[in-house]
């Protein structure tokens, strides 16, 4: 009955296997695969602090906020060329860009 | 300990479910909602393992930052939303597929792993000898701003270029547009803006010069 480290990593990897079930899911849709890319990180951050917390080591919770800083700045970054992108072109559809293709 | 069990299954049930429902909802607002349920859930989660500062930091980074971008974004973007599911159910089996092929060889992994006898020893940095005295805050804190702390300004910078680069990229300069321009203002001088009229009588100023 003991919560151990398998339980954390087992929620990390079904939250893991979550977001990319989420990204084959939802092809179209950049915004909700960039909230799957998030629970991905999510995941990975649960697996960094139960490995931290378990093995006594801080280093990996310090991981974690790097992580999470990333994760910040990516989705930023991502909604805004989101933003410009649907400002050029009246869709978000991933099937639609493809302008840079040769 | 009954208790903690309880927290984490409950923690970690909702987290999960309201993780299917970001991926499997069908209006995109409330996917964003239910991200910010599995954000808190995370966060509860990591209460649970003595994280207490990471918690907090989820809590405020993901749900008073990005879910509330995401939210702005999904609200401002005019988009059908009902086309963009079309292929929902045909890619419903490959990914479905593969991620219950993942899932099964990550449960595979952690089923089967041990940790190494020698890794006690090993820790890059370990926890505080003092146990309970010294908060976890305190202890990330000591490390983050000696050992860490290159890596912290490198952080830093990250977020500072993708706010410059989120600005940059969607500052639209608009056409048509009139709008205060201070040096403008300042770089008038008397000469060019004043001017003195002899007014002949019964004939009226002739148009100023600067019109």
């Amino acid at each position: 009955m003991a919560i151990g480290l398998a339980h954390y990593l087992a929620v990390a990897a079904i939250l893991f296997t979550t977001g990319v079930f989420g990204i084959f899911l939802n092809r179209k849709n950049v915004i909700i695969i960039m909230m799957s890319i998030e629970l991905m990180l999510l995941a990975v951050n649960i697996n960094f602090v139960a490995f931290s917390v378990v093995l006594h080591d801080l280093a990996g919770q310090i991981f974690a906020m790097f992580v999470l800083t990333v994760a910040a700045a990516e989705s930023a970054i991502g909604l805004a060329i989101l933003v410009v992108y649907f400002r050029n072109r009246g869709t978000i559809e991933v099937e639609d860009i493809h302008m840079m293709r040769g | 300990m009954i208790l903690q069990a309880i927290m984490f299954y409950l923690f970690a049930a909702i987290a999960v479910a309201s993780g299917v429902m970001v991926v499997s909802a069908k209006n995109p607002v409330h996917s964003v909602l239910f991200l910010i349920l599995a954000f808190f859930n995370a966060a509860g989660l990591f209460v649970l393992l003595g994280a207490e500062f990471l918690a907090m930091i989820l809590v405020i980074v993901y749900v008073g930052a990005v879910a509330v971008l995401f939210l702005f974004v999904v609200m401002m973007l005019n988009v059908d939303f009902a086309e963009l599911r079309g292929g929902f159910m045909r890619y419903l089996p490959i990914g479905a597929l593969i991620g219950f092929i993942l899932l099964a060889e990550l449960l595979l992994v952690f089923g089967t792993w041990v940790i190494a006898p020698g890794v006690a020893g090993l820790a890059a940095a370990p926890l505080p000898a003092g146990g309970a005295t010294v908060t976890n805050t305190r202890a990330l804190g000591d490390l983050l701003y000696t050992r860490y702390l290159f890596a912290f300004q490198a952080a830093g910078l990250v977020l500072f270029v993708a706010m410059i680069g989120a600005i940059v990229l969607t500052l639209r300069q608009r056409v048509g547009v009139r709008r205060q321009s201070i040096p403008a203002q300042l770089a008038r001088s008397r000469g060019e803006a004043v001017a003195v009229v002899k007014v002949a009588l019964g004939a009226g100023a002739a148009d100023a010069p600067g019109d």
